[in-house]
């Protein structure tokens, strides 16, 4: 794992210096990260970069993994379905079951002084509050704007016992007793997906998939789902090459095991079939440098999804000072300022329409590529996901619109 | 004379949970939220895009121009002086009399498409001391060329209206040296025009100037 004082040469030193400082008030303080799986996933991925940061900055940072069976997880995989808006049954007594589970964890669990929930699977550990107090914050990290009511309802009267709740966009926020902080997701720009490659490693992934660097790149990563529209990115193609040469890839995994993204693969291949330019590249988990050279090789990277949650293949493109055009949806409005940092979209033939200017007008993609990697540099990297969290802590000691500390 | 001591500041987003579909809910919401929201929404852009083009500078100009489509409102909001508020309570009422002003001669009424509302949001700071501390205009200049640009944030922005001293620090500890032109001249400069690594080099020039005179 790199050192907090790696990421001052990338985020500045002024940054890291100030991570330090805030990082004081902290002192003597114990702060227990709860979710409930150790590998896999987004949160359990978030966690293993930033405990070890955390603890470099004098944090005494803990990370508990709630226990539960089968029974369990199958109630919170339809809770996690239900607050994605797809309808969910859930009966009494899986209810009944799901606090069983998180009353048997907070027995056996010995609590920090904050305590910090992720997800709604260990949400109902706050029920010990009452008996031990401590400071409470839960973390929502999945899509909350279109919840199952019932089940929202479910764990309103939870969330309500907490000192504050966290959302990752500003359209998850709902009208609830406690405070509401919006903490949007990071990248890290000193992992595999993200790090400087030597040039040579980026030769030898595009000499590898038989793309022509010598010719403009267009590519899309992203998982094969109907959500990402990789048939209308074909489509924005091919309007736009009856004027400008390009190449197009679409990289992206996560099919085999799921049978819309097998349909979705199946419309792709069928959809690219008669084109030698197009290159459909499945990719398997561990492809993060392949990712990284894709996207570094790149003349212009798309992300034209039509639902989105924050979409952090974005960050990571405009972190390597690409040209992005992305579909204006979900956090990605967030990321690109239209024509200063990227380009927002809404159609196949607004895409198509950006692809021809953008490879026509290099030095104007240029500027948008610079941009967007100080805007990304400024807002979506792990050092300001530090600096939230340690604000998020201070704040529960602290009321009021200006806090002297 | 006493020293300039540089404080820093860091901001935590609070999500209010109340949005508006078009002008009328935005209008409302401008009459009822914190004025550490009003504060936020006219300065985020400023703080976020610190490398870009200042425009556009607040998110109500922003909103009505690019999601409401409506660029007559959208350009008047991007054009509110802002540097000519003492406080946020003069801040919302211009906001307010402007929309209301428009409402009032326009029948043009639009709801945003859904997913694309307006949230509104607030922010909490916190103030905190660096190490760093001048005792003349050559060490102020110095360290200005390497404190974080939330300090300069700080120092500018939220000392003026969000604290409500009425002007921004540098001014004030220029006079209080003797060095009246070089409050003024800093005083002059428009920060909401500019980003703040220009306006950085700026207050680093004029310095520079009087620390050598």
């Amino acid at each position: 794992m790199p050192t907090i004082e790696e990421y001052a040469a990338v985020a500045g030193e002024a940054i890291v210096e100030e991570l330090y400082l805030l990082a004081k008030h902290l002192n003597g303080l114990t702060i227990q990260n709860i979710n409930s799986t150790a590998v896999g996933g987004g949160v359990a991925e978030i966690l293993m970069r930033m405990m070890p940061l955390l603890k470099q900055l004098g944090i005494d940072a803990r990370w508990d993994v709630i226990r539960g069976n089968e029974k369990f997880f199958a109630i919170t995989k339809k809770m996690h379905n239900g607050l994605h808006g797809v309808p969910t049954e859930i009966t009494d007594e899986e209810f009944e079951q799901f606090l069983d589970i998180n009353r048997e964890n907070a027995n056996s669990m010995n609590f920090g002084d904050i305590v910090f929930v992720h997800d709604p699977q260990p949400i109902a550990l706050i029920e010990k509050r009452k008996m031990i107090g401590k400071n409470w914050v839960w973390r929502c990290h999945i899509d909350f704007s279109n919840p199952d009511p019932r089940i929202w309802r479910f764990l309103e009267q939870y969330i309500n016992l907490f000192d504050a709740a966290v959302f990752s966009a500003p359209a998850f926020a709902r009208e609830l007793a406690i405070t509401q902080v919006l903490i949007s997701p990071s990248i890290d720009p000193l992992s595999d997906k993200n790090r400087e490659l030597p040039e040579e490693t980026i030769n030898e992934v595009f000499q590898r998939f038989g793309i022509d660097r010598s010719r403009p790149v267009v590519t899309q990563i992203s998982r094969f789902d109907f959500l990402k529209d990789p048939v209308g990115v074909i489509k924005a193609y091919r309007a736009a090459k009856k004027h400008v040469d390009m190449q197009l890839v679409l990289a992206g995994g996560g099919a085999t095991d799921d049978p819309e993204g097998a349909l979705v693969m199946d419309l792709v291949k069928q959809e690219a079939s008669h084109d030698k330019d197009i290159f459909v590249l499945f990719l398997p988990p561990a492809s993060d440098i392949e990712i990284n050279a894709l996207q570094r090789g790149s003349s212009v990277v798309v992300q034209k999804s039509l639902k989105e949650g924050f979409g952090l293949t974005v960050s990571e493109a405009l972190w390597k000072a690409k040209p992005v055009i992305a579909g204006a949806v979900g956090g990605i409005p967030l990321q690109i300022t239209h024509k200063y940092s990227g380009i927002l979209t809404h159609s196949i033939e607004g895409t198509s329409f950006w692809m021809k200017q953008l490879i026509n007008e290099p030095e104007f993609a240029r500027k948008l590529g610079v941009n967007g990697q100080q805007h990304i540099k400024n807002n979506f990297l792990i050092t300001r996901h530090l600096k939230d969290y340690l604000l998020l802590f201070t704040s529960l000691f602290h009321k009021g619109d200006v806090v002297y500390l | 004379m006493e020293a300039f001591h540089f404080f820093s500041k860091l901001d935590q987003t609070i999500l209010l949970g109340k949005k508006a579909s078009n002008l009328t809910e935005l209008l409302d919401g401008l009459r009822t939220v914190p004025g550490s929201s009003i504060y936020y929404h006219t300065h985020r852009f400023l703080q976020q895009h610190n490398y870009l083009s200042p425009e556009p500078p607040n998110d109500f100009a922003y909103w009505v121009t690019g999601v409401l489509n409506d660029t007559v409102l959208g350009e008047r909001l991007s054009s509110i002086d802002i540097i000519q508020f003492q406080t946020i309570a003069q801040l919302r009422s211009n906001l307010i009399e402007l929309i209301e002003a428009y409402l009032h001669s326009s029948t043009r009424r639009v709801d945003c498409p859904p997913g694309e509302e307006f949230h509104y949001m607030a922010s909490q700071i916190f103030v905190f001391p660096t190490p760093y501390h001048a005792d003349n205009l050559q060490q102020f200049r110095d360290i200005l060329t390497h404190i974080s640009v939330n300090s300069i944030y700080y120092h500018v922005f939220d000392a003026k209206l969000r604290v409500e001293k009425g002007e921004n620090d540098f001014s004030r500890w220029f006079a209080d040296l003797g060095n009246a032109e070089l409050a003024e001249k800093v005083r002059s400069l428009d920060p909401y025009t500019q980003t703040l690594e220009s306006l950085r080099k700026k207050i680093i020039y004029l310095v520079g100037k009087y620390a050598n005179n």
